[in-house]
């Protein structure tokens, strides 16, 4: 009981939050480039918050399934089907033995997660099922997702509670671009007034050198004081750095732990799946909060989260009128 | 010791800049900061990045503030004991050099205008710091290799060094920690897997650590290589204080 890969889609690995704890021995910590999307799939199916899902990318996959089970699939929309049907996103669907799940490419956003209630079975390598691919570490074999792949589940479970209120409003990506609130620093005193005004202030565009490492965008110089080299060290998730080409690079899931570039920025957590989210020539622009802020909205996130939780656990509203007029029709006859 | 700064990297990672230059005593303070936050199991610290000269906390923010862990990190860079939490740690790597195992040997030695018996003994003479790992998992950045055999990098990078090959880069050397493209020129190779992920702790040293290289034969190469396939070697650790 599994899944079946027919199709490999461009790039679909299994990923989870990533693999922490090792960054000081020079393990990138890989994981979901979405983490709203991931975790929204996973809610979906009162899945435990880290469990591992499929990732995809642009072009999606196809796969078959050897035993029923429920998923879930939120981000970017790929159109999927169940043998050739279409059906909805960021709704747990039940899913029976044999059924065809195809994606297309992605019409909005550029990738998306594939819950299942079942979960993978995929060993657990240093605390995380991710694919870590620069290390060929964790998630299937080390590597992306290929036809003729299989994976078993790990349980059996095919039955949720409030089933049908199982559904959450769809995350309309931007078609064009989006504007990422951002922390200065941490080496933002490495760039003059005028840089840090270019940046803030101009409007980038995404190049085609954007994969899960990290995204290089194009558009006016920012300018250093002296020189943007600086002693290597850590880089976070998010982290933007800019080299002495004056543009910057976002870094994010696959990103080497350390790096000898001025960081003028880093992208508030919140705002890191917009720019996943994004293709080639879409435009970026970065406004400036204060860190204080930024733990603000991660907060208001979890909050936001809780009452998704919470609404997919009431029951449906027209099982509930039909329960009603069953008990008015009851005491009708009483 | 400069003042050391706090700097924010986004809502869920802070910066603690020790200093702005590579010196073996502002790595150990970093090393033993590393330490004592480690026993001081503050919740919410998810990972750190320990660096030349500084260190890259990251936090969740649902359990800890940018305020109250700036605070908790400043109190504790301040704490008069850190240079007293010191412990040296060396480890014993043996290398086979020269021959097929070290293919640009005669690279080194000509570039130093000595010979490679002199080129072994004044690599394996001394212990190097390691001031952090980053690059590959496992990749040790060393400080301290005597100048005389500091060689530049290869012209054409090899598409693939093997998993164990010691080398110099410029004025750095280090061991490969998996196989990897790389411009280093190698001088010899060690039995020892620095990295193995099938391994409890896959890789052994930290940030922090010394590295001592051992010269050993062919015939010792091989005899350590086969117990270490079988996960039985273990290296020749010294521990002591500073």
């Amino acid at each position: 009981m599994g899944i079946r890969i027919l199709k490999g889609g461009m790039l679909t690995t299994v990923q989870d939050l990533g693999r922490t704890g090792y960054q000081s021995q020079g393990f990138s910590v890989a994981g979901v480039m979405d983490v709203r999307s991931f975790k929204i799939a996973n809610l979906l199916l009162d899945n435990p918050e880290n469990e591992a899902v499929l990732e995809i990318t642009l072009i999606g996959p196809t796969l078959e399934f050897t035993s029923a089970t429920i998923i879930a699939i939120t981000g970017g929309d790929f159109e999927p089907t169940v043998n050739g049907e279409p059906v909805p996103m960021y709704t747990a669907l039940y899913i029976n033995k044999g059924d065809i799940l195809k994606f297309g490419s992605a019409r909005t956003g550029s990738r998306g997660y594939i819950a299942f209630s079942s979960y993978l079975e995929i060993p657990v390598v240093m605390g995380s099922r991710c694919t870590n691919m620069k290390s060929s570490l964790g998630g299937f074999k080390g590597r992306k997702l290929m036809a003729g792949d299989y994976i078993n589940f790990r349980i059996k479970r095919r039955y949720l509670p409030f089933f049908l209120s199982r559904k959450l409003d769809l995350n309309e990506f931007d078609q064009v671009g989006a504007t990422l609130r951002v922390v200065m620093g941490p080496q933002d005193d490495k760039f003059s007034r005028q840089g840090i005004d270019t940046f803030l202030n101009s409007e980038y565009t995404v190049t085609s050198d954007f994969d899960r490492m990290g995204c290089r965008l194009e558009g006016p110089f920012i300018a250093p004081k002296e020189s943007s080299d600086i002693i290597s060290d850590g880089i976070s998730f998010g982290s933007i750095q800019v080299p002495s080409h004056g543009k910057p690079i976002i870094l994010l899931s696959d990103r080497q732990t350390t790096g000898g570039y001025a960081k003028i920025a880093t992208v508030a957590s919140v705002d890191i799946p917009k720019l996943v989210q994004r293709k080639t020539d879409h435009k970026i622009r970065f406004k400036a909060i204060t860190v204080q802020e930024a733990q603000k909205l991660y907060l208001d996130e979890v909050k936001e989260l809780d009452e998704m939780r919470k609404e997919i656990h009431q029951p449906c509203k027209e099982v509930l009128e039909c329960r009603l007029v069953a008990k008015r029709l009851r005491t009708l006859f009483e | 010791m400069q003042n050391i700064r706090i700097l924010t990297a986004g809502d869920s990672s802070l910066l603690v800049e020790f200093g702005n230059e590579i010196s073996p005593e502002i790595n150990r303070k970093i090393a033993a900061t590393v330490q004592l936050l480690r026993e001081q199991h503050i919740e919410g610290i998810v990972d750190m990045i320990p660096t030349y000269c500084s260190l890259l906390i990251n936090y969740d923010p649902r359990v800890l503030s940018y305020d109250e862990i700036r605070e908790r990190v400043l109190a504790l860079t301040k704490m008069e004991t850190i240079a007293g939490t010191q412990r040296k740690r060396v480890f014993e790597i043996p290398v086979c050099y020269g021959g097929k195992y070290g293919p640009d040997m005669q690279n080194i030695a000509e570039h130093a205008g000595l010979t490679e018996e002199e080129v072994i003994q004044i690599h394996s003479s001394r212990d190097y710091l390691i001031y952090m790992l980053g690059f590959l998992p496992g990749f040790t950045y060393l400080g301290g290799l005597d100048e005389r055999i500091h060689t530049p990098r290869l012209a054409n990078p090899r598409l693939k060094i093997s998993a164990g090959s010691v080398g110099i880069g410029g004025s750095q050397t280090g061991i490969y920690p998996l196989d990897s493209p790389g411009g280093w020129q190698l001088m010899g190779m060690t039995p020892v897997k620095t990295y193995d992920p099938g391994r409890d702790i896959p890789i052994l040293v930290e940030a922090g650590d010394y590295i001592r290289f051992v010269p050993i034969d062919e015939a010792e190469y091989l005899r350590i290589k086969e117990l270490a396939d079988r996960g039985e070697y273990q290296c020749t650790v010294h521990e002591g204080g500073v």
